[in-house]
C-alpha cells in the first residue's frame, strides 16, 4: 500500500474534477481499501465524498429516489424502499455483513469489482502477481479460464476474462429498470442500470462500466409500478450470510388471477453485468403463474449460457433460481 | 449499562444445563452449585470481551522493530537474486535480512519444530509463501512498504502437487510424526471381503483446510544479556523454548517464552514455525526487539494446514451386519522435506472389531509446506470416510444405521484387545437416539418433504485418541490467605484459567472464586502443549496433585486436620511461613513425556460420541442446511458443563464447516492456494448454525486416564459431524456425497 493524499470534496464538482485527474473517489471505502491492500489499486490521491448531501431516500410522483450515499442498511430498512421496491431492500440486506452495510453505500456498491480469486490475489506489486490475470497485469491472460472456478461467468465472457459482477443491488436495480444519475466534469447525464455495466464482450478488458473518469453517481431514479411493488430477490449461496451469490435473481412481477401481466427478471453473478432475461420476460407476458410454465421459460432463457467445463450445472442453477424468484414474487412461496 | 454489566448479562443464556450431564440410564444429573461439575463462568471472560486480556501481538517494548516477511510467490524454484537497495532507501527501513545474512542454525528437532526445512537457510524455494527476506522498519506500515520494494528474482519450476505426486510409504525411522503402525493388518481381508453378504468399496476425500484462527500468529523476540525473551502466540510455551534452543545453539534455560493468552490456534500454533526462529535471528542481528505478526495471507502458507486425505474404505459384513472385512487406505499430502502423516485410519483401528483388517497409510510429497495437526487431526478427516461407508453398508444390508453400529460394538479395543479405561459409547448412542427421535426415522430415503425441501436424518459415531503429556504444577497459599495455581500451560480459549482453579478448589475444599491462575510462560512448572485435548488430563492431574500436597502441608502445620479457610492466614503467621507451596506432577508409564491412547499402559484410552443431525436439502438450488444436531459423548468426567458444552458446539460448527463450506483449494498449475483470506475461504457464520444444538455427556469417571476422572474433549467435538451430515443428506435425497465440501452440483436435481 503506497502513500496517498486524502481530501474531502466540498462539492460534486470538486469530486468530479479530482476524479478526472486520477483521484480515487471514496464513499464507504469498504471496497477501495480492499483494492489498496491487495495491490489492485494504488491511487496517489483519494477524494472523500461521504460528506456530500447525497444520502436521502424519497418518493417523487411515480419515481423512488435513492441517494448514492445511502448506506445498504439504510436502503434495506427504508419503509419507502420496502414498499415500492422490495427487491432492492432485500438485495441490500443480503449483501455483505451488518457492519459493512453500515458503511457501504449504494453508489459505491455498484462499482465493486469481481471476486474472482485470481484477480483478488494479494500481491504488493505486479512482479508478485503469481498467475495470469488480464485485469491485474494487462496481456498476461486469464488463469481462471480453464479451471473449475465455480464463480466464473456463464454469459458475456471472452477468452480474456471470465469475471462476474458480484453486487446484489445491481441485480435489483437492473430488474427495476432503475436509472443512475451521474455528474462528471462535463455535466450531468443518466445511465440505465441495465446498461451501466458491460460484459467482456461489450467492454473488452478495459471497460467494466459506462461511467467515465470523474463521473460521480448522485443517485438512482427507480420507476414505481405494480411490478416493482411486487418484486423479490433470491440469493443462492453456500453460506447463509456474509457471502457473495453463486447466482442471484431479481424479479419484478405484475400478476392477477394466476396470470402474469408483466415480468422483469435479472440474474446476478452470471456475467460481468446483471443479465436481464428478455426472452423469458416476453414468454411470460400473459402466461400462467405456475411453476412448470415459469421453469420452462427460464430453462429456455438459459440455452444461451456458455458455462466453462466443469460448470455445466451453473446455468441450471441460474434457471432454477430465476424460476423460484418469480414464484416468490408471485406470493406462491 | 456499563460494559461489564452488559458482559455479565450475556452469561444468562439458557444452554439447557439441566440436560448437559445424564446418567448411563438417561436420567438428568443435578449439577452442583459450586466446584467441579458446576457451571462456573469463565474467570477471564470479561477480560477477553472487554479487550483487557493482552495478546502477544499487542506487546511493543520501546525500540521494537516491525518485521515483515517477503515471501515467494511461486511454489518451486531457486532464488536468483535479491535486490534490497530500494527497500533500504525507503523511509523507516532499518535492515533487510536475506539468506546471505542468515547465521548457521542447528538442525530443527521435529517436533517441537513444525518442519525440518528452515527457509532462508539456502536459496531454494520449496513452497509458495516461503519467507525469502525480512524487512525491519520502525513502523509496521514502513516495513510493509519496504517489503513491497524488495526485488526478488526466482527461477521458477513447475510444482508438484497432491494430484501429480506419486504415492509413497512415509519414512518412520526418526520421524517425529509417527503415532502408530502404518499398516496394521490381521486375518485375511480379501477372503473376508469375498465372503461377505454385503459390501461397500468407495473413495472419500476430505480436502486441505487451514486453521483460520482468529489471532494470526505473532511473535516478539527480545535479547537481554545473552538470553532470549519471546512474547509469542503459541499453544506450547516449552515447545518454543526447546525448538529455539536446538536451532540457536543455546541452553533451554536461556530462552524465556511468555504467552498469557492465545487467540485460538486449532493446531497452527502447536509447533514452532520459521517466523518464530526468524524473529529471534533478526532481533539478535539488529540488537533490538523484533516483532513479526503474520498477515492473514501468511496464515495460509507459514503455519501449516490439515492435509487433504483421500480414503479408500472397503467394508464387508455378514447377513447380521457383523463386519467380516475392513480395509481403509489413506493418502495425505506432505512436504518434500518432512513425512507428516495424517493417520486417517486412526479411528478405524479402534472403533469396530473385525477378524479381517487391512489398513495402509501413505503420503504424497508435494511442493508445499509441512502439514500440521488441525482439529481434529487423524480421526477428523478419516472418520468422515469410515462413518460414511458404514452408512452405505447399512443401506446395502437394509439395516438401520444405528443397529449396524450396535451390532459391531467393541467391548475391548480391537486394535490390541486391551480393556478401555472407560467407555460409555453405548449409552451415548441411546441418549442421542432418544433425543433426536431416531426410533421414528423411516429407513427409506426421500421420505420426508416440506415444500421445496427434502428432510433427512443421519448419524455417525465419533472416536478420538486420548493424548497425554507429563506435566507439573504448583499451588501456593500466600500469607494473606490467597491461593494461586501455577503451571506453564496455555489458555487458547478453552477455559483453562477457569477449570484449573476449580480443580484446586475441590481438592482444597474451598471456593474457586478468587483463586489466581498463573500460566503461559516457561519458568512455571513444565507442561506439554495445549493440543490433542491433553491439557485438562495432564495439567489438571498435576494441579490436583499439587493441591493435595498443599492441603497435606496445611494439615501438617495445623497438627493433622485442615482448619476452615478463614483460619489459614493465621495458621501461616503463627508458624512463621510467608508462603506455603504444594508441588504436583502427572507422570506417564515409564516416565514417558507423551502417550497416545494409553499405548504404554494396560488400558486403551479413547473418547467417543454419537452425532445425529437433521438436514434439509433444496435440490433445485443445490443447498443443504442443518436443522438440528444432537450429540452425546463419552469423554470421562466433565469438570465444567458449560465450558465443555462450548467446546462441543464449537466442534460441531467446525465439523459443519468441514462438510459444507471449507476447502483450501489449490490451483495445481501454480501450487498456490486460490484464496488466502477469509473472504475467499468460507467458514460457517451464525446464520448457518441452528440454535438447536443439543449436547450431552454421559456421567462417567475414568479411573485410569488421569488423576481426576477426565479424558479430553476438545478434538472430539469435530469428529463424526461430517459423516452424520453427509448421511443425513443421503437420507433426505438418496445422494451420496463422498467429496468434501459438499457442493451445489452434488445436491442438484
Amino acid at each position: 500500500m503506497d502513500n496517498f493524499t486524502y481530501d474531502r470534496a466540498g462539492s460534486v464538482e470538486d469530486a468530479a474534477r479530482a476524479g478526472a485527474g486520477g483521484a480515487a473517489i471514496a464513499a464507504g471505502t469498504t471496497e477501495l481499501i480492499n483494492w489498496m491492500r491487495l495491490g489492485i489499486a494504488a491511487p496517489e490521491a483519494v477524494v472523500d465524498i461521504s460528506g456530500l448531501d447525497l444520502r436521502g431516500i424519497a418518493r417523487d410522483g411515480d419515481v423512488l429516489l435513492v441517494g448514492a450515499l445511502a448506506t445498504l442498511n439504510e436502503v434495506g430498512t427504508s419503509d419507502l424502499v420496502r414498499a415500492d421496491a422490495p427487491v432492492l431492500a432485500q438485495a441490500a440486506l443480503k449483501a455483505a455483513s451488518a457492519q459493512l452495510r453500515n458503511r457501504a453505500t449504494l453508489g459505491g456498491n455498484v462499482l465493486q469489482r469481481t471476486r474472482c480469486p485470481y484477480f483478488r490475489v494479494e500481491a504488493a506489486n505486479e512482479a508478485r502477481v503469481p498467475w495470469p490475470c488480464n485485469k491485474r497485469v494487462a496481456g498476461t491472460g486469464c488463469a481462471a479460464l480453464d479451471q473449475p472456478f465455480s464463480r466464473a461467468a456463464i454469459l458475456g465472457w471472452t477468452q480474456d476474462c471470465v469475471a462476474t459482477q458480484p453486487s446484489d443491488p445491481v441485480v435489483a436495480l437492473a430488474a427495476l429498470d432503475a436509472v443512475a444519475e451521474v455528474q462528471g466534469p462535463d455535466g450531468a447525464r443518466e445511465i440505465a442500470m441495465t446498461e451501466f455495466h458491460l460484459s467482456q464482450e461489450e467492454g473488452g478488458l478495459d471497460e467494466e462500466t459506462r461511467l467515465a473518469p470523474g463521473e460521480v453517481i448522485l443517485g438512482y431514479r427507480i420507476p414505481v409500478d405494480a411490478a416493482s411493488r411486487g418484486s423479490a430477490y433470491l440469493k443462492v449461496r453456500e453460506r447463509e450470510s456474509y457471502e457473495y451469490a453463486m447466482v442471484s435473481a431479481a424479479v419484478c412481477l405484475d400478476h392477477a388471477d394466476g396470470a402474469i401481466r408483466s415480468a422483469r427478471v435479472a440474474l446476478g453473478s452470471v456475467a460481468q453485468k446483471p443479465w436481464r432475461l428478455s426472452r423469458a420476460e416476453a414468454a411470460l407476458e400473459g402466461a400462467a403463474l405456475d411453476e412448470a410454465t415459469v421453469q420452462a421459460a427460464m430453462d429456455a432463457a438459459m440455452e444461451e449460457a456458455r458455462p466453462l467445463p466443469g460448470q455445466e450445472w451453473k446455468p441450471r442453477l441460474a434457471a432454477n433460481a430465476a424460476a423460484r424468484a418469480v414464484m416468490m414474487a408471485g406470493g406462491a412461496i | 449499562m456499563t460494559v461489564e454489566a452488559k458482559v455479565r448479562d450475556v452469561h444468562h443464556v439458557d444452554v439447557g444445563v439441566n440436560r448437559l450431564i445424564v446418567t448411563p440410564d438417561g436420567a438428568a444429573v443435578d449439577l452442583p452449585a459450586t466446584g467441579i461439575g458446576s457451571t462456573e463462568r469463565r474467570h477471564d471472560g470479561d477480560d477477553k470481551v472487554t479487550g483487557a486480556a493482552k495478546y502477544a501481538g499487542e506487546e511493543l517494548p520501546s525500540g521494537t522493530l516491525h518485521g515483515v516477511m517477503v515471501t515467494s510467490p511461486v511454489a518451486r524454484g531457486s532464488i536468483a537474486s535479491i535486490d534490497t537497495a530500494a527497500a533500504l532507501a525507503a523511509p523507516g527501513v532499518v535492515r533487510v535480512i536475506t539468506p546471505d545474512d542468515m547465521p548457521d542454525l542447528g538442525a530443527a528437532s521435529v517436533p517441537p519444530a513444525a518442519q525440518s526445512y528452515m527457509p532462508m537457510a539456502d536459496l531454494t524455494v520449496r513452497y509458495e509463501g516461503q519467507p525469502v527476506a525480512i524487512v525491519l522498519a520502525e513502523t509496521l506500515e514502513q516495513a510493509e512498504a519496504g517489503a513491497a520494494l524488495v526485488d526478488v528474482r526466482i527461477d521458477a519450476r513447475d510444482p508438484v502437487v497432491f494430484e501429480t505426486a506419486e504415492t509413497v510409504v512415509p519414512e518412520t525411522e526418526g520421524n517425529g510424526y509417527v503415532l502408530g503402525a502404518l499398516d496394521p493388518a490381521r486375518g485375511d481381508f480379501e477372503a473376508g471381503f469375498a465372503g461377505a453378504a454385503a459390501t461397500v468399496d468407495q473413495v472419500y476425500v476430505a480436502p486441505t483446510r487451514h486453521h483460520n484462527m482468529m489471532e494470526p500468529s505473532a511473535t516478539l523476540a527480545e535479547w537481554r544479556g545473552g538470553e532470549l525473551h519471546m512474547h509469542d502466540s503459541t499453544q506450547w510455551t516449552y515447545g518454543v523454548r526447546y525448538a529455539l534452543s536446538g536451532m540457536l545453539g543455546m541452553e533451554p534455560g536461556q530462552i524465556h517464552v511468555r504467552c498469557p493468552f492465545t487467540g485460538g490456534g486449532f493446531g497452527a500454533k502447536g509447533y514452532v514455525w520459521p517466523h518464530q526462529v526468524l524473529a529471534a535471528v533478526a532481533a539478535r542481528d539488529v540488537r533490538r526487539p523484533v516483532k513479526i505478526a503474520l498477515t492473514r495471507a501468511q496464515c495460509y502458507t507459514d503455519t501449516g494446514y490439515q492435509p487433504v486425505v483421500r480414503s479408500r474404505v472397503a467394508l464387508g459384513a455378514d447377513a447380521d451386519g457383523k463386519l467380516v472385512a475392513v480395509a481403509h487406505d489413506t493418502e495425505s499430502v506432505s512436504s518434500q522435506f518432512d513425512d507428516y502423516i495424517e493417520f486417517g485410519n486412526a479411528g478405524t483401528r479402534s472403533l469396530y472389531p473385525t477378524p479381517n483388517l487391512a489398513l495402509t497409510t501413505r503420503i504424497r510429497k508435494a511442493d508445499v509446506g509441512t502439514p500440521t495437526a488441525m482439529r481434529a487431526p487423524h480421526e477428523g478427516p478419516g472418520m468422515f470416510a469410515l462413518e460414511s461407508a458404514m452408512d452405505e453398508l447399512s443401506y446395502e444390508l437394509g439395516m438401520d444405521p444405528l443397529e449396524l453400529r450396535l451390532a459391531n460394538y467393541a467391548e475391548v479395543d480391537p486394535a490390541n484387545e486391551k480393556p478401555f479405561s472407560s467407555n460409555r459409547l453405548r449409552e451415548a448412542y441411546a441418549e442421542g437416539a432418544r433425543r433426536i427421535g431416531w426410533a421414528d426415522r423411516p429407513m427409506e430415503v426421500r421420505a420426508r418433504r416440506e415444500g421445496s425441501r427434502l428432510i433427512g436424518t443421519g448419524m455417525a459415531s465419533a472416536i478420538m485418541s486420548t493424548f497425554r503429556f507429563a506435566a507439573a504444577a504448583r499451588v501456593c497459599l500466600t500469607a494473606d490467605g490467597a491461593v494461586r495455581v501455577e503451571a506453564g500451560t496455555q489458555e487458547i480459549g478453552t477455559g483453562t484459567r477457569t477449570i484449573f482453579p476449580q480443580i484446586a478448589a475441590e481438592r482444597l475444599g474451598i471456593d474457586a472464586e478468587g483463586i489466581e491462575m498463573v500460566l503461559g510462560r516457561t519458568g512455571l512448572p513444565e507442561t506439554g502443549g495445549t493440543f490433542g485435548s491433553s491439557s485438562t488430563i495432564s495439567v489438571g492431574s498435576a494441579v490436583a496433585g499439587a493441591a493435595d500436597t498443599l492441603r497435606n502441608r496445611i494439615a501438617g502445620l495445623a497438627g493433622g486436620t485442615v482448619p476452615p479457610r478463614d483460619q489459614w492466614p493465621d495458621l501461616l503467621r503463627r508458624n512463621g511461613v510467608s508462603e506455603l507451596v504444594g508441588e504436583g506432577g502427572f507422570q506417564l508409564p515409564g516416565d514417558a513425556p507423551f502417550d497416545a491412547h494409553g499405548c504404554a499402559g494396560d488400558h486403551s484410552m479413547h473418547t467417543w460420541g454419537a452425532v445425529f443431525v437433521e438436514m434439509e436439502v433444496d435440490e433445485a438450488l443445490g443447498l443443504a442446511r442443518m436443522r438440528r444436531c444432537v450429540a452425546c459423548y463419552s469423554a470421562g468426567r466433565i469438570l465444567n458443563p458449560v465450558t465443555a458444552r462450548s467446546q462441543m458446539i464449537g466442534g460441531i460448527i467446525w465439523g459443519y464447516g468441514r462438510v459444507m463450506l471449507e476447502e483450501s483449494a489449490m490451483d495445481p498449475r501454480y501450487g498456490r492456494y486460490l484464496s488466502q483470506n477469509l473472504s475467499g475461504v468460507h467458514l460457517p457464520v451464525n446464520a448457518d448454525i441452528p440454535q438447536d444444538i443439543d449436547v450431552a455427556f454421559i456421567e462417567e469417571h475414568d479411573p485410569y486416564a488421569s488423576a481426576i476422572g477426565v479424558r479430553g474433549i476438545g478434538e472430539l467435538g469435530e469428529v463424526g459431524v461430517a459423516a452424520a451430515i453427509a448421511n443425513g443428506i443421503h437420507h433426505a435425497t438418496g445422494r451420496r456425497a463422498r467429496e468434501l465440501p459438499i457442493k451445489f452440483e452434488a445436491l442438484m436435481s
